[in-house]
């Protein structure tokens, strides 16, 4: 279970003290799905990144299954059980997808392994395992690889920033269902950070972030009906842009 | 056979990553003299009479065979200069696995100057790796001044593959290649250093026949308070395309100048560089950290891909 008690994050820029995150507490039990969507700029991603040790926030605690994680490194928190998927994942010079699979799983991975999580993302392994973590990949390559690099190792708690950004719609439908597995077998907490409704329809509950606070939080069926009449950064939450 | 001494049997194992056996064609310079060597039906390694080193005979019937001819340096102060020859025929297709290994524990500098020249005949296929590595807790220098020459005729290709691994404290590379029609090269050049070490490397690809092409590609890694200088030049005489691309980390107190230069001396020549310096990417390192590695594992993964 993750407990985030009145996680403050007030960075500097450029001399002038910003409001990103403004005392926010939520919970996420064993084995849920909490999505969380809202506008752009409203904090998400940071919230994200706090949550994973990538930003320190200036006040709040962070507790992980009773473990106060608040001054954990982000090594320090992979290794408690926490991984973490970036919305715009860094490219690597010379490693190949085969290596990269293998440090994100923590040993060496056999050829079938590696197989079976890329195919899990839609990328046909045998054209992909020695192919180089460069520009030669695509976006929506990339995605889908660093994806299949959380796959790799069993958390606590997973955390996806956008997952569906940059990918095809027949990926899409399959990151679909390597998440409703996920979430089927109720091993691993889960938190999307997610604008795409058939996401959002997986949640157990849904939070909305807002001005770098919680809008709304609870469960999905209650949040739902609201949504669409929010402005969620997502032209097909929104009704006027559907037709 | 003759017997390897441990410290030798180490720098070997460093320097010759297809692993050096007296067999085949080869030939292990040691100190200053030819330690072993040996000829196969279709590779002649011959001694010089006017000068140190030796001339590799490669027939029109090698195909796929390999010739070892590694160096080891393991005294102070030596200073050994050697010139090897090759000649490869119409058709051969041959791996060349060179490299030089300074074991230097004393306090007076050790240097190896290898001036190798390749004559790569018609349609040849020639792969060329090369690894300089020194070691030994002598504060003497750990020197390599390599000089490669390649002319190569119409349809041969040529891989050069250099990689300084670590250890040498100073290394001056020189490298000219002269390309025939429709003849093809890849250089890949790896380099890192650390300390007070400094490398320059200046390499020059004159596309001279219609149809040729060359790719260079050169990744360094300069740590502590390390210099490196890298000048690779194309220079296309005639239809022609080459590609080069720079990559540096830079790291610590130290400092690497990158000047690829770009010579079109014929309307058809296409000609592109690349170069770029900087830390390691920060982004990189966190990626890793979510992997559970700590700071000073995620640099050592990243640097050891980079140069891979």
């Amino acid at each position: 279970m993750l407990e985030v008690k009145n996680l403050v994050f007030h960075p500097v820029d450029n001399g002038i003290e910003k409001s990103i995150i403004e005392d926010i507490s939520f919970s996420v039990e064993d084995g849920e799905m909490l999505v969380i969507t809202g506008p752009n700029g409203g904090g998400k991603s940071t919230l994200a990144k706090l949550l994973m040790g990538i930003e320190t926030p200036d006040s709040g605690r962070i507790v992980m299954d009773g473990v106060d994680i608040t001054d954990y490194s982000i090594a320090q928190r992979a290794n408690a059980g926490m991984g973490f998927a970036f919305q715009q994942p860094p490219r690597f010079k010379g490693m190949t997808v085969k290596r990269l699979l293998s440090l994100a799983a923590g040993c060496e991975l056999s050829e079938k392994k590696c197989c079976d999580y890329l195919s899990g993302v839609g990328l046909c392994a045998r054209e992909y395992l020695n192919r180089e973590v460069d520009s030669t990949l695509s976006g929506g390559e990339m995605k889908r690889l660093e994806i299949a690099t959380v796959l790799a190792k069993k958390h606590k708690l997973c955390i996806f920033d956008e997952p569906e950004a940059g990918i095809d719609l027949w990926s899409f439908s399959m990151l679909v269902k390597q998440f409703e597995q996920l979430h089927k077998e109720k091993e691993e907490s889960l938190i999307l950070i997610s604008h795409q409704e058939r996401i959002i329809q997986m949640a157990d509950r849904i939070m909305v972030v807002r001005d770098g606070k919680i809008s709304a939080l609870d469960q999905k069926d209650r949040v739902m009906p609201n949504l669409v009449n929010e402005d969620t950064g997502c032209s097909c939450m929104n009704p006027a842009h559907r037709s | 056979m003759e017997k390897i001494d441990q410290v030798t049997a180490a720098v070997l194992e460093k320097i010759d990553s297809q692993g050096f056996r007296q067999e085949g064609a080869y030939n292990l310079r040691y100190n200053g003299y030819s330690l072993c060597h040996g000829n196969t039906e279709h590779i002649t390694i011959k001694r010089k009479e006017d000068k140190q080193g030796i001339d590799v005979y490669i027939s029109g019937e090698t195909k796929g065979e390999q010739v070892h001819i590694p160096v080891v340096v393991a005294v102070s102060g030596m200073t050994d200069e050697v010139y090897n020859d090759f000649y490869v025929e119409e058709g051969a297709q041959v791996t060349i696995i060179a490299g030089c290994g300074i074991h230097n524990s004393g306090c007076n500098d050790s240097r190896h100057d290898g001036i190798h020249t390749f004559h790569v005949g018609k349609n040849a296929n020639v792969r060329y790796e090369e690894k300089h590595y020194g070691e030994g807790e002598g504060t003497g220098a750990r020197i390599l001044n390599p000089v490669t020459k390649i002319i190569m005729e119409e349809n041969a290709v040529f891989t050069l593959d250099t990689a300084q691994i670590r250890g040498v404290d100073s290394t001056k590379r020189e490298t000219e290649v002269t390309m025939g029609a429709d003849a093809k090269l890849f250089v890949t050049e790896r380099l890192l250093t650390h300390d007070k070490q400094s490398a320059v490397s200046n390499m020059d690809i004159y596309l001279n026949g219609t149809g040729s092409s060359a790719q260079i590609v050169s990744r360094s890694v300069a740590r502590g308070e390390s210099r490196q200088v890298f000048h690779p030049r194309a220079i296309g005489n005639a239809l022609c395309h080459a590609h080069i691309q720079c990559d540096s980390i830079i790291m610590d107190e130290a400092k690497v100048c990158s000047i690829p230069e770009i010579d079109a001396q014929h309307v058809d020549a296409a000609i592109i560089h690349e170069a770029a310096i900087g830390r390691i990417n920060n982004e990189q390192l966190i990626k890793l950290n979510t992997f559970g590695l700590s700071e000073e594992a995620a640099e050592a993964v990243i640097i050891e891909n980079f140069l891979n």
